[in-house]
């Protein structure tokens, strides 16, 4: 069977695949353009650290086909830093050590700043609720919960 | 999913075609959020997918004289976000928002969620208590189906081959009408109802209550619409009296399975439960 030919939007740069029709966007986005930062923790929509924006929408990139990203603008954790400088939610989880494995990282990242973009100034049960698809097997979540809320902080005074 | 075709027509009328004359199983995707687990875990290998995603008409919604028509595939992170919406059917939309996380919440659908058939679907007792309509398009024109009339039983539905739910209506409300919807569920996010109640009801200007509709969920092979629940309501005051006999009507309506989620003896009196406090909370918003 012939392959699926996307063009599609990725960190705002115009990008290209052949896909099959079975793969799903996060099956794409690391095993044909080796954009690895997602990662796949349960392929089921349950552990969210295959998070991605899709045309500004925070989703589960094992829950997208590869085929439906045709047209669309795709941002991904790779898209998160400006060069050298990390974006202030990076930052914040380094300094916190946010995190120990790392596997859920990307994902906690790119649903935080989601969450920021929509509500600058979130409660800490809005975090929560937020974050609650978002799984974590080691840090017990306080030093992550913790660091979105003290960036949210930090860009106040700014 | 070995050699399944993809199709992402822009019409009713391609998709519906696409669907029927599909030589094997053909499936709607809209949001994924069922469908791609079930392709994934090899519950279901349609020949073909059709996704309906860019089709306005099932993408936007519109409200003409108090009634809104919602895209079957309107994601429901939208919905919660449209203020009027929520504040007009503040039971359907918190209903779908209990669907998943957040990251479902950018994708699940209304019409998924409907159509997906499971018994314990969030949306679909609050639908069934707002008197929601759904519009189907098929091979042979299009029709109206309430929503109480799509599910037949688990995972299937009455809709025929090639036929495609496209929006979903939400009538005008009467002045004072509320509706809510309550599920039972043993964690607080990220979890299947053990039992879902919707209830919408409406009063006259001295308090009694003119109308009312309740649906149970997860307590039958489909979410039930229960008419001596609604009986029990109308013509009172929604006081307690009322509340007791709403409980034991939702208590005789249920009919559950045993399993590790919850015992019948359990579902069944959670049954009553939820539907007197989803009452309440209907009775609250339509007083005010
Ligand atoms: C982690 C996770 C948590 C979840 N939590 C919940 C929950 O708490 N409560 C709950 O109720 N559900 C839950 N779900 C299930 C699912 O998210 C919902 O049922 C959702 O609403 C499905 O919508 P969708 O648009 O993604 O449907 P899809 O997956 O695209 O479709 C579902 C089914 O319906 C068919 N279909 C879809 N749209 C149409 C249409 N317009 N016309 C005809 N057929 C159609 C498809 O062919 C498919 O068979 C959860 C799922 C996941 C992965
Ligand atoms: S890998 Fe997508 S949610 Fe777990
Ligand atoms: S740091 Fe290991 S899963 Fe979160």
């Amino acid at each position: 069977m012939a392959k699926n030919h996307v063009t599609t939007t990725i960190n705002g740069e115009p990008v290209e695949y052949l896909c099959e029709t079975q793969q799903t966007l996060l099956d794409v986005l690391r095993d044909e353009l080796q954009l690895t930062g997602s990662k796949e923790g349960c392929a089921s929509g349950d552990c969210g650290a295959c998070s991605v924006m899709v045309d500004g929408r925070l989703v589960c990139s094992c829950l997208v086909m590869g085929v439906e990203a045709e047209g669309k603008s795709i941002e991904t954790i790779e898209g998160m830093a400006d060069g050298d400088q990390l974006h202030p939610l990076q930052q914040k989880f380094l300094e916190n050590a946010a995190l120990q494995c790392g596997i859920c990282t990307p994902g906690f990242l790119v649903a935080a700043k989601a969450l920021l973009e929509k509500n600058p100034d979130p409660t800490e049960t809005e975090v929560r609720y937020w974050l609650a698809g978002n799984l974590c097997r080691c840090t017990g979540y306080d030093k992550i919960i913790r660091s979105v809320l003290e960036v949210a902080e930090e860009a106040k005074g700014a | 999913m070995n050699g399944m075709r993809y199709e992402a027509p822009s019409s009713i009328d391609e998709a519906s075609a696409l669907l029927a004359g599909a030589s094997g199983e053909a499936r709607v995707l809209a949001g994924g959020t069922d469908l791609l687990v079930q392709l994934r875990s090899g519950m279901v290998a349609p020949e073909l997918v059709v996704d309906v995603k860019n089709i306005e008409e099932m993408m936007t919604y519109s409200v003409n004289d108090g009634a809104y028509t919602i895209g079957a595939a309107v994601p429901s992170a939208q919905l919660h976000e449209d203020a009027d919406l929520l504040g007009m059917w503040t039971g359907v939309v918190e209903a779908m928002d209990l669907v998943g996380s957040t990251q479902i919440q950018g994708r699940a659908s209304l019409g998924g969620n409907l159509c997906n058939a499971s018994p314990a679907a969030d949306s679909v007792p609050a639908m069934i208590a707002a008197g929601a309509i759904c519009n189907v398009a098929g091979p042979n024109g299009r029709r109206e189906v309430p929503v109480e009339d799509i599910c037949t039983g688990p995972g299937q539905t009455s809709l025929a081959k090639g036929e495609i739910v496209v929006s979903i209506s939400l009538p005008k409300q009467a002045p004072r009408t509320g509706d809510a919807y309550l599920r039972f569920i043993p964690r607080t996010e990220m979890d299947i109802a053990v039992v879902g109640a919707g209830v919408c009801l409406s009063l006259d200007d001295s308090g009694t209550c003119t109308d009312a509709r309740v649906s149970l969920g997860a307590v039958a092979p489909t979410a039930l619409l229960v008419k001596e629940c609604a009986d029990a309501l109308i013509g009172t005051k929604v006081d307690d009296a009322a509340m007791a006999n709403l409980d034991a009507a939702a208590r005789a309506a249920a009919s559950p399975i045993d399993d590790k989620r919850g015992t019948v003896e359990f579902r069944t009196k959670v049954s009553g439960v939820l539907a007197r406090r989803a009452a309440a909370i209907a009775l609250e918003r339509a007083g005010s």
